[in-house]
């Protein structure tokens, strides 16, 4: 039979898995077939890979399968994946086979996931566009002159368009949240610690976290179950202290939702804020307490962020030197220094640069406690505000970006117009908080996503209640331009 | 060099509080760039001259909070250091890590002489 992936859910693949309609190989070729097909405008994929693929679905239809075994998923490509090419969107990184798999992508396989291809994204995961990728930019399903979020633009694209019913990206300021908010679809990030960081390709690593994306909040669950666990390869990895479920929620009834309406005072645009308020009301509809919480300190996240995550991405990108892998540049006669400053001109894009720059200046000697000290301390002030939140309300509501989608080309020259992307989504990740996106409706035609931040390890309060807010809404996630085409 | 004021994204979103940007200069960034072991260009260096200071404009935005009580962040979750039991695992086999180095040589990675 010919399947039709749009708008395919996960849990529907499994039922049809399951109940023999289709094999995992009529599957996987319905997946990679519309990513042939589709996804040259679109450019979601640096690569797939067909036929490990194929040979993948192939072994689970000969020697059977359960549970999520067999459905597609999208790989962020700063997940290392042992033996295929994992370029974080940068030519430093251009041809590197790495030699283990990414503590995450050894639970999806464990799961008998199959993955499909590796995903575009920002140059090291720093961008809110995936316009920074060496390799050429990702175009939004729902418009293709308009960027998909970043940085995992590529993994939010590749869903909202049906080229994958699951994706794995990484969130280190917002970089789930705010792709699956500008395409349609949800995205999660969990709790600090929830997921291994290992294998994946480091960028400020105290605030780095893996995370799913999916058509559905059940969906989601769905991958972050089989994705979270301690992994003795990351340290700060963390069991779970209760199993990830899949919601069933229909009611909001008793659940407390704080908004930090002062936040919301900072460049939301009027569309944005009207379809979050709609989907507030939805919320109180189905039971829910709204209040207002203060996070006095939420609005100095912004340069908080700035410093802490460029700071931390100095240190981590030092690596990339030309010694042990990627790129090297040298010409005869070059001293090691010399060697080191050309691989990384050569092999680093602007925006890379700029924020190694800010955060070795923002390390070194004379400043490290005017900027890194100090943004460190403001860290522990928005830690702080959340505490006080959580002890008067259970979830923390807010638009997950300021904007809808924003036009290619846009913001690339305006570094802090890009940075303002993500001043809703960075106070969780200072915190280490989970928080999740699901579409909340339309502004101009384009996606609006509603956030729910909770507790530490409150992955569950807010998989229920998304999915129960997420049934009032009724967002249809396939974008316009792909109802009408074959 | 030194820049008066800071242009900023207009109606950038969290740009609400603008200061006048602190005064990056050339041989700022260049000491940078060498702690970074980046070479630039001329014109790398004049934009970043530019970029660096509108950002730490907006960043000096902190400057202004009373923070000498508050301890900095060391974890996002306030969890302590972990340790793991001092015994010896089998790592990646020397041939495997050298598979991905632009040089190697003897068993080791390649490098300039001096």
């Amino acid at each position: 039979m010919t399947l039709d992936t749009r708008g395919l859910t996960a849990e529907r693949c499994i039922q049809l898995l399951d109940g023999r309609e289709i094999s995992c190989r009529e599957l996987v070729s319905a997946y990679l077939d519309r990513i042939a097909r589709e996804d040259g405008p679109i450019h979601a994929f640096l690569r797939t890979r067909r036929e490990s693929a194929l040979a993948e679905a192939d072994a689970l239809d000969r020697d059977g399968r359960s549970g999520l075994a067999g459905v597609p998923i999208a790989l962020k490509d700063i997940l290392c994946t042992r033996g295929e090419e994992t370029t974080a969107g940068s030519r430093i990184l251009a041809g590197h086979l790495p030699i283990y798999d990414a503590g995450c992508v050894t639970r999806v396989k464990e799961a008998g996931l199959i993955a499909l291809g590796k995903t575009n994204m920002d140059e090291f995961a720093m961008g809110s566009s995936t316009e920074n990728s060496a390799f050429g930019v990702t175009h939004n399903p729902w418009a293709p002159d308009r960027v998909p979020g970043g940085s995992s633009g590529g993994s939010s694209a590749a869903v909202a368009a049906g080229f994958a019913p699951l994706a794995l990206g990484t969130d280190t300021g917002g970089s789930i949240r705010q792709p699956a908010a500008l395409c349609g679809v949800v995205g999660m990030k969990p709790t600090y610690g929830a997921v291994s960081r290992y294998g994946l390709i480091a960028f400020a690593s105290s605030l780095d976290q893996v995370g799913p994306f999916a058509l559905t909040v059940r969906d989601c669950a769905l991958l972050l179950s089989a994705i979270a666990a301690h992994d003795r390869c990351d340290t700060t990895s963390v069991e779970m202290p209760e199993p990830v479920r899949v919601p069933d929620a229909e009611t909001l009834a008793g659940v407390r939702i704080g908004v930090p309406w002062a936040l919301l005072e900072q460049g939301v645009e009027a569309g944005v804020r009207a379809s979050f308020e709609e989907s507030l009301a939805r919320a109180e509809g189905l039971g829910a307490a709204i209040s207002e919480v203060a996070l006095a300190n939420a609005e100095h996240a912004l340069p908080a962020y700035y410093l802490i995550a460029p700071a931390e991405a100095s240190a981590n990108l030092a690596r990339f030197d030309g010694v042990r892998y990627g790129l090297r540049v040298e010409e005869p006669g070059d001293s090691v220094a010399d060697m080191y400053g050309r691989t990384r001109a050569a092999g680093f894009g602007d925006e890379v640069k700029r924020r190694i720059m800010l955060g070795t200046y923002a390390l070194s000697a004379g400043y490290y406690d005017a900027y890194y000290g100090m943004a460190q301390r403001v860290r522990t002030m928005i830690r702080r505000d959340f505490d006080s939140a959580f002890a008067e309300v259970d979830l923390i509501a807010t638009p997950t970006s300021p904007t809808v989608a924003f036009g290619i080309g846009e913001r690339i020259d305006d570094p802090w117009a890009m940075y303002a992307s993500d001043v809703l989504t960075v106070p969780a990740n200072l915190a280490g908080l989970p928080g999740i996106s699901i579409p909340s409706g339309l502004a101009d035609g384009l996606p609006v996503g509603f956030q729910l931040i909770g507790p530490a390890f409150a992955e569950n309060r807010i998989l229920e209640a998304a999915h129960a807010l997420e049934q009032a809404i009724g967002f249809d996630p396939v974008p316009p331009a792909l109802r009408v085409t074959a | 060099m030194s820049r008066g004021t800071a242009a900023a994204g207009e109606s950038a979103p969290g740009a609400s509080v603008i200061l006048p940007a602190v005064a990056i200069t050339r041989d700022d960034v260049l000491h940078v760039a060498r702690l970074a072991r980046l070479s630039l260009t001329d014109d790398e260096a004049a934009t970043m001259e530019g970029q660096l200071s509108t950002i730490l404009g907006h960043v000096d935005a902190l400057s202004g909070l009373d923070l000498a009580a508050v301890e900095p962040t060391t974890h996002a979750l306030g969890e302590p250091d972990v340790t793991r039991p001092d015994e010896a695992r089998p790592s990646w086999p020397r041939e495997a890590v050298l598979e991905n180095a632009p040089a190697a040589q003897d068993g080791a990675f390649r490098v300039p002489a001096t």
